[in-house]
């Protein structure tokens, strides 16, 4: 006789079940990184309930929508900042901001780059699929040059984003890039940054079958995903100037930066210390808001 | 609920409109801030910055006013109080958040200390030609909340209202001050914590698993829950349904929008704040609100000099607008007189809700300085002729 | 003696064929069958291949399928 050890699919507990089947594509990735990420979720053992997560606008963005965790759906470009406000109000929440490459690199780049500077204790995970695919394959910052987008009709000239030279220079302390044929390393990598204190980028890059691949000849899903296979190089440790991405070249995986920096609380703290001493109040050891009154206190 | 008293400065202080503001902030319990340098209000977030180490809270200064204004609605959902601080341009720029507050019922603060524009305009000198964009300045159809101070003190005391009426109706509530209330120096006295009544976060009773975040209660405002409770709850700015979720419909869009809409119109008449002299004998009535009320009074009082019969009326609340006083006005007076730091914005409220029972005289003014007393009183006269 | 097996949640599936190309052992196929969106479910061809690994869960975008390990029991 036999018995089942593994009697439930284990990203089953983490999803909104009755949000199913999510909108993603036919052979999009971003379902699939969902499966390394609630993978990360359980072997971290991270307190469920003290994970939030924040995405912006976009197909990626809808992440936050079928996860069963606290999770905002926000504006176009700004999980970052939400996602900082989040994290300062309550230190104890794991923050995951979690969306896609134009949302965080286009309308949202200013504010990715000052939070890696702040090194705030963010985990960014970034799917990126080199197009906008919610609104009909445009132009992304990521799109490599000559593909053929919407707006570039003629093939794209302007030169794309190396999103982790950008992170590193902008001061994240961990960086790392997969695929999604990735799936266990990109689920070691999202475990790990659990465990990093600052500012972590991953960047995962994913088919997009319908509105990046089709309109470049390059196949479906599957084929991105044999791409993926075929044509990633994994150097961990590597110099970020030197993972560039091409529309048909090598792709440079692993993780690139693990880096400690002091986070944005501690040099709060540190700073008012030493300016303030013992007048220093700070709020990640108060009760939780006492202020602001709780359902009794009317 | 009463004051946190390390957030109240009780006494007696000679400060302005701006450090004022903040001091109102603080004693509502506000404990988080985010802000971008601009003028003339900045100086509510630099009391701010150096207020809040020792009370316990955090200020961050953010890279833009889309940040600013997005940080403050997620440290609400983290469980603080939370406000934000700008003039004309940063509050252009903060108008897909105060959509977004509205829609996700997120109960915040926007300060705007109001400067000639548009565009860069007049950065250290006084307007208030925002009041239209603070009604209706996010895309969409949405109710809004806004308080407009004409003094010093009450920066301080219409602040604490602001974020009381936020929590009750979790909503964004506009706080539409101007550069010369916020550079005005006077005294203000803050009262005892004991003394200032806070509206307490309407934070849900139900466990979870048994929340449907969005689930209306009688007065169609739901209550909430703050990330890390263990609620799991979902936040979108897509129209949703009671539980959160995203319900892209005509059906959904009816009722939440209607709800959104509703929770506020049917509580009109407690949220307007008003001041009122000598209406009910009154041939003309001067309605008036923020810094140019200051301004009307010495007109009014001039008039009253020379014989006429002047009523007084100051908005404290000017959205939602406050139409059942003025018909009442329209009903005894023979006009009303409006005069604005802006070419007209009120005044169209005005004569819209005295809907032709007196007629309607504004006083326009393009900012950059406050009116002429004598500007007013002329347009009193020719009311009352 | 079968190792593991998988579970199909077929109305889930999109037909992507990730979970097929990708598994170490071989197990599955695409059905020749449709769900009720027209999408190909994949099947286990040789289900004695199967160890149970996952890794069919860990690829498939639309939590479809997943695999779990099989032991003797009852000792």
């Amino acid at each position: 006789m036999s018995e089942v050890l593994t009697p439930v699919n284990p990203v089953e507990p983490f999803l909104r079940a009755e949000r199913m089947p999510h909108i993603w594509c036919p052979g999009c990735g971003i379902g699939t990184t969902v499966n390394s990420f609630a993978r990360a979720l359980i072997e971290s053992k991270v307190d469920l309930d003290r994970v939030a997560i924040v995405s912006g606008i976009g197909c990626t963005g809808r992440v936050a929508g079928y996860l069963k965790l606290d999770s905002f759906h926000t504006t176009h470009g700004r999980a970052i900042p939400f996602a900082t406000g989040l994290k300062l109000a309550n230190p104890a929440l794991q923050v995951v901001v979690y969306s896609g490459d134009g949302d965080l690199f286009a309308i949202g780049g200013n504010h990715l780059i000052h939070a890696a500077r702040r090194n705030i204790d963010l985990k960014v995970i970034c799917v990126n699929n080199l197009i906008y695919a919610m609104t009909g394959g445009q132009t992304a910052p990521t799109t490599p040059g000559a593909a053929i987008t919407t707006t570039a009709p003629y093939g794209v000239y302007e030169p794309a984003f190396n999103l982790p030279a950008l992170a590193e220079a902008a001061g994240a302390s961990y960086v790392a890039r997969w695929t999604t044929f990735h799936v266990r390393q990109m689920a070691r990598s999202m475990q790990e940054v659990f465990a990093k204190k600052g500012f972590c980028f991953i960047e995962v890059l994913s088919p997009c079958p319908t509105l990046y691949q089709r309109r470049n000849k390059m196949g479906d899903g599957l084929d991105a995903m044999k791409f993926y296979k075929e044509h990633s190089r994994t150097r961990n440790g590597a110099p970020t100037g030197e993972v560039g991405l091409t529309r048909d070249g090598e792709i440079v995986v692993g993780k690139f930066v693990d880096r400690d920096r002091p986070e944005f609380r501690d040099l709060m703290r540190d700073r008012f210390t030493h300016q303030l001493g013992d007048r220093y109040v700070d709020d990640a050891e108060m009760a939780e808001h006492p202020h602001c009154g709780g359902e009794d206190g009317a | 609920m009463e004051a946190d008293p390390r957030g109240v400065l009780t006494g007696v202080h000679f400060i302005d409109g701006d450090h004022a503001c903040c001091e109102g902030a603080l004693a509502a319990g506000a404990r988080f801030a985010a802000g971008y340098p601009i003028t003339p209000s900045t100086e509510v977030v630099e009391r701010f910055a150096s207020r809040i180490p020792t009370i316990g809270g955090t200020f961050i200064q953010m890279e833009d006013e889309l940040a600013s204004s997005i940080a403050i609605l997620g440290a609400v959902w983290g469980g603080a109080k939370a406000f934000t601080v700008t003039s004309g341009p940063g509050f252009s720029l903060m108008m897909e958040h105060i959509g977004y507050a509205a829609m996700t019922e997120t109960p915040c603060v926007f300060v705007n200390v109001q400067r000639g524009g548009p565009s860069t305009g007049l950065p250290t000198l006084p307007a208030q030609a925002d009041m239209m964009q603070a009604r209706w300045g996010s895309h969409g159809d949405y109710e809004i909340i806004a308080l407009c101070p004409n003094s010093p003190q009450e920066c301080f005391d219409l602040m604490i209202e602001a974020f009381n009426f936020s929590e009750q109706y979790r909503t964004p509530v506009m706080f539409m001050m101007d550069e010369v209330v916020g550079h005005m120096t006077e005294k203000v006295v803050i009262p005892a914590p004991d003394r200032i009544r806070l509206y307490p976060r309407r934070h849900t009773r139900k466990a979870p698993g048994e929340l449907n975040l969005y689930e209306p209660e009688e007065d169609l405002v739901p209550a909430m829950a703050h990330a890390g409770e263990g609620y799991r709850f979902h936040v979108t700015g897509l129209t949703h349904d009671e539980r959160g979720y995203p319900a892209m419909n005509a059906r959904a869009q009816d009722r939440l929008i209607g709800r959104l809409q509703e929770k506020i119109r049917r509580a009109a008449e407690s949220l307007a704040l008003f001041e009122e002299e000598a209406v009910e004998e009154a041939d003309v009535v001067v309605i008036s609100y923020g810094i140019t009320s200051r301004v009307a009074q010495r007109a009014i009082d001039m008039a009253r000099e020379s014989g006429l019969r002047v009523g007084k009326f100051r908005l404290k609340t000017v959205w939602p607008f406050p139409d059942a006083h003025i018909r009442r006005l329209a009903a005894g007076a023979r006009a009303l007189v409006v005069p604005e730091l802006n070419r007209g914005q009120i005044v169209r409220e005005v004569e819209r809700a005295a809907a032709g029972a007196a007629r309607v005289v504004g006083v326009p003014h393009a900012g950059g300085s406050v009116h002429r007393p004598e500007r007013i009183l002329e347009a009193i006269r020719e009311a009352a002729a | 003696m079968q190792r593991g097996s998988v579970s199909i949640l077929v109305e889930r599936c999109k037909g992507c064929g990730f979970c097929v190309e990708f598994c170490p052992t071989k197990v599955l196929a695409l059905s020749s069958a449709f769900n009720s969106k027209g999408y190909h479910p994949p099947h286990m061809v040789k289900p004695e291949k199967c160890s149970g690994c996952d890794l069919c869960g860990m690829y498939c975008p639309d939590f479809a399928i997943y695999g779990w390990k099989v032991t003797a029991s009852g000792s």
